[in-house]
């Protein structure tokens, strides 16, 4: 059964050293990450958790958190992270990432991670555009959404489209579990919090490059009021992006993907 | 014990990191750095250390950030193009100062340049190719034997500073064999890495650890605010600059005409040297080992009885260096290469040539 707080947040938060939290009204980043530490407070992970993240709004999300974490430059974090776990060998190392940080400048150390099939969980956090920088197209950025570089909406001969990063990561035989998940009714909060702790899971038993998609909201970007937001995307960011388990696999078909002996 | 093995300078970085502790490599293939790559690929594995083949330069360095974010000692090595890859990260590694090395085995430039040897990387080794103000230190050997002995100085020193350090070799030092004592070289004591990242459970104190290559932009106790970052950061430069210079001097005493010259191309210029003094002309021979923090002042307090002439295996980067320092200084480039061919050294005969024309 699921543990609901009722009141307050998650423990594991923490008093900025900034002078405010960073985050805009309705931003839904703070409840991705709500989802997250509660998780990592369930089952007993966070004191030998490392966070990794890259460059954006996510990026302020491990100030606030009671937990060792690593910022490195933008779109890196999988190539850190792999550096961590595969030295420190115990810990939970997951990346928190945006979708320009994981498949935009960071789209080949995504990939080249999966490909390896490290053993960390990415976690993108999919808000259709660049938060921080001003809400400019990303890789997820719908067809016709306009943003301040797309300011006509996206179209898909000139600005290509979007990309369908959790069914992509599926693909790769390096990759234990992809899922698409949101924030955005209390049923689904408890759905990507189980995502999550099934990532975390794989990752722990060593099965391979564990991947959650959460999709949240950046109303001031998209210049919607927060709930409009919200029904922006329960219509036409779900219908492009539907949410979902793309892999799942046990841990007897990871074993089936060993590598052969060699002999020699 | 002392082991010796004659090998060539990139297997050589290898032992004198395995000697300095170094516990992860993460390495992309480049020449003429390969063996060193190769020697990593062999060596780490068996002895229970990481070795990652990364997909890019890129990849090295976060990598490198990585690893030396939970406090082991690390290092990458690549030669210039990949150079110019690790920039970015080598300006993030100093923000968050996190220590580990990078070994730049230099090839002929500017872009994708030759695969043969050359001292092209001098400015963008020295300056810092990154976003913002930093420094490496730069530690520039002129055989096998230093470059063994300079990889394991150079984790130490970047221990002692948290910064990434340097050290550059070349073509020739890379691809050429030589004898070598292995052997663990002892700098002295430093202090914990209590900064490093482990999870929470694992501190003493039981508090976090953040890491971040945005000191300065994110407020954090030990630097509220960017100026109180930057404060820290300037007295780290000097203290570098202060204690960190390394050269050596040969007949400079009563020399008229004093060499300056680093690496490879150093060995080259101290037989000129020597060439020189048979025929009675008094030449010395100056050879920066740290080439950031340069050795201004050693130049500076010679130049009073002496004029300068530069040699090095480029188109004149330290040559800017040592005018800093002195007066009158000649130069001698790779435009003056023995043979006229692309692979033709700097030989002592055409320094010696120099030498007499600017005596």
């Amino acid at each position: 059964m699921e543990k609901v707080r009722v009141t307050g947040g998650s423990p594991l938060w923490t008093r900025p050293e900034f002078a405010t939290i960073p985050f805009c009204p309705g931003c839904q980043e703070p409840v991705a990450s709500e989802a997250l530490l509660q998780v990592l407070e369930e089952t007993g992970l966070v004191g030998e958790a490392i966070a990794v993240v890259g460059i954006g709004c996510n990026s302020f999300l491990p100030f606030l958190w009671k937990m060792d974490f690593v910022m490195a430059a933008h779109g890196r974090p999988p190539d850190v992270a792999t550096a961590v776990k595969r030295i420190l060998k115990y810990p939970l190392v997951f990346t928190v990432q945006g979708d320009g940080d994981c498949f935009a400048i960071g789209a080949g150390s995504t990939v080249s991670a999966a490909i390896r099939g490290e053993k960390i969980t990415i976690i993108m956090l999919n808000n259709n555009n660049y938060g921080t920088t001003g809400g400019q197209m990303s890789p997820t950025t719908l067809l016709g959404q306009k943003t301040s570089t797309t300011a006509l909406g996206r179209g898909g001969n000139e600005e290509g489209f979007p990309a369908h990063v959790a069914e992509t990561m599926a693909t790769f035989k390096g990759v234990c579990y992809s899922a698409r998940t949101a924030v955005n009714d209390p049923a689904s909060f408890q759905r990507t919090k189980r995502c999550l702790r099934t990532a975390f899971q794989m990752q722990m038993e060593g099965l391979g490059l564990s991947f959650v998609e959460i999709i949240v909201a950046c109303p001031p970007n998209r210049r919607l009021s927060p709930l409009e937001t919200i029904k922006w995307i329960d219509d036409e960011v779900l219908a492009e992006f539907p949410l979902g388990e793309f892999k799942n696999v046990g841990r007897e078909e990871m074993e089936d993907r060993e590598p052969v002996e060699v002999k020699g | 014990m002392v082991q010796r093995l004659l090998l060539q300078g990139n297997e050589a970085a290898g032992w004198g990191a395995l000697a300095a502790g170094c516990g992860a490599f993460f390495g992309y293939p480049i020449t003429p750095q390969n063996e060193l790559t190769e020697w990593f690929a062999r060596e780490f594995p068996p002895r229970g250390k990481v070795f990652v083949q990364s997909q890019s330069e890129t990849a090295s360095i976060n990598m490198l950030y990585g690893a030396a974010a939970t406090g082991v000692r690390a290092m990458t090595s690549t030669s210039s193009p990949g150079w110019g890859l690790m920039q970015e990260g080598m300006s993030n590694l100093a923000n968050a100062e996190l220590p580990c090395v990078v070994v730049l085995v230099s090839r002929g430039g500017p872009g994708v340049g030759t695969t043969r040897h050359s001292q092209m990387d001098y400015t963008s080794a020295t300056r810092g190719g990154g976003g913002g103000g930093y420094r490496n230190i730069v530690l520039a050997p002129w055989s096998v034997q230093e470059l063994h002995d300079h990889v394991q100085l150079a984790f130490y020193l970047a221990d002692k500073y948290r910064n990434p350090t340097v050290v550059l070799s070349d073509a020739i030092l890379g691809q050429m064999a030589e004898p070598l004592e292995v052997k663990a070289l002892d700098f002295g004591s430093l202090p914990p890495k209590d900064w490093a990242v482990k999870g929470i459970t694992r501190h003493q104190d039981g508090q976090r650890r953040g890491l971040s290559a945005g000191q300065g932009f994110f407020p954090s106790p030990q630097y509220p605010t960017y100026l109180d970052f930057m404060s820290a950061f300037d007295r780290k430069l000097k203290a570098m600059r202060a204690s960190e210079v390394r050269y050596e001097a040969h007949c400079v005493e009563d020399a008229r005409l004093i060499l300056v010259a680093f690496g490879s191309t150093a060995r080259m210029a101290l037989e000129a040297t020597q060439a020189a003094r048979e025929r009675g002309m008094k030449v010395g021979l100056v050879r920066p080992i740290s080439l950031w923090p340069f050795p201004y002042e050693a130049i500076r307090k010679l130049c009073k009885s002496a004029k300068f002439l530069v040699v090095e295996d480029n188109l004149g980067q330290m040559l800017e260096d040592v005018e800093m320092a002195a007066g009158e200084v000649h130069f001698l480039g790779m435009l003056a290469r023995h043979e006229p061919r692309e692979q033709g050294m700097v030989f002592p005969d055409k320094v010696l040539e120099k030498i007499e024309e600017v005596y």
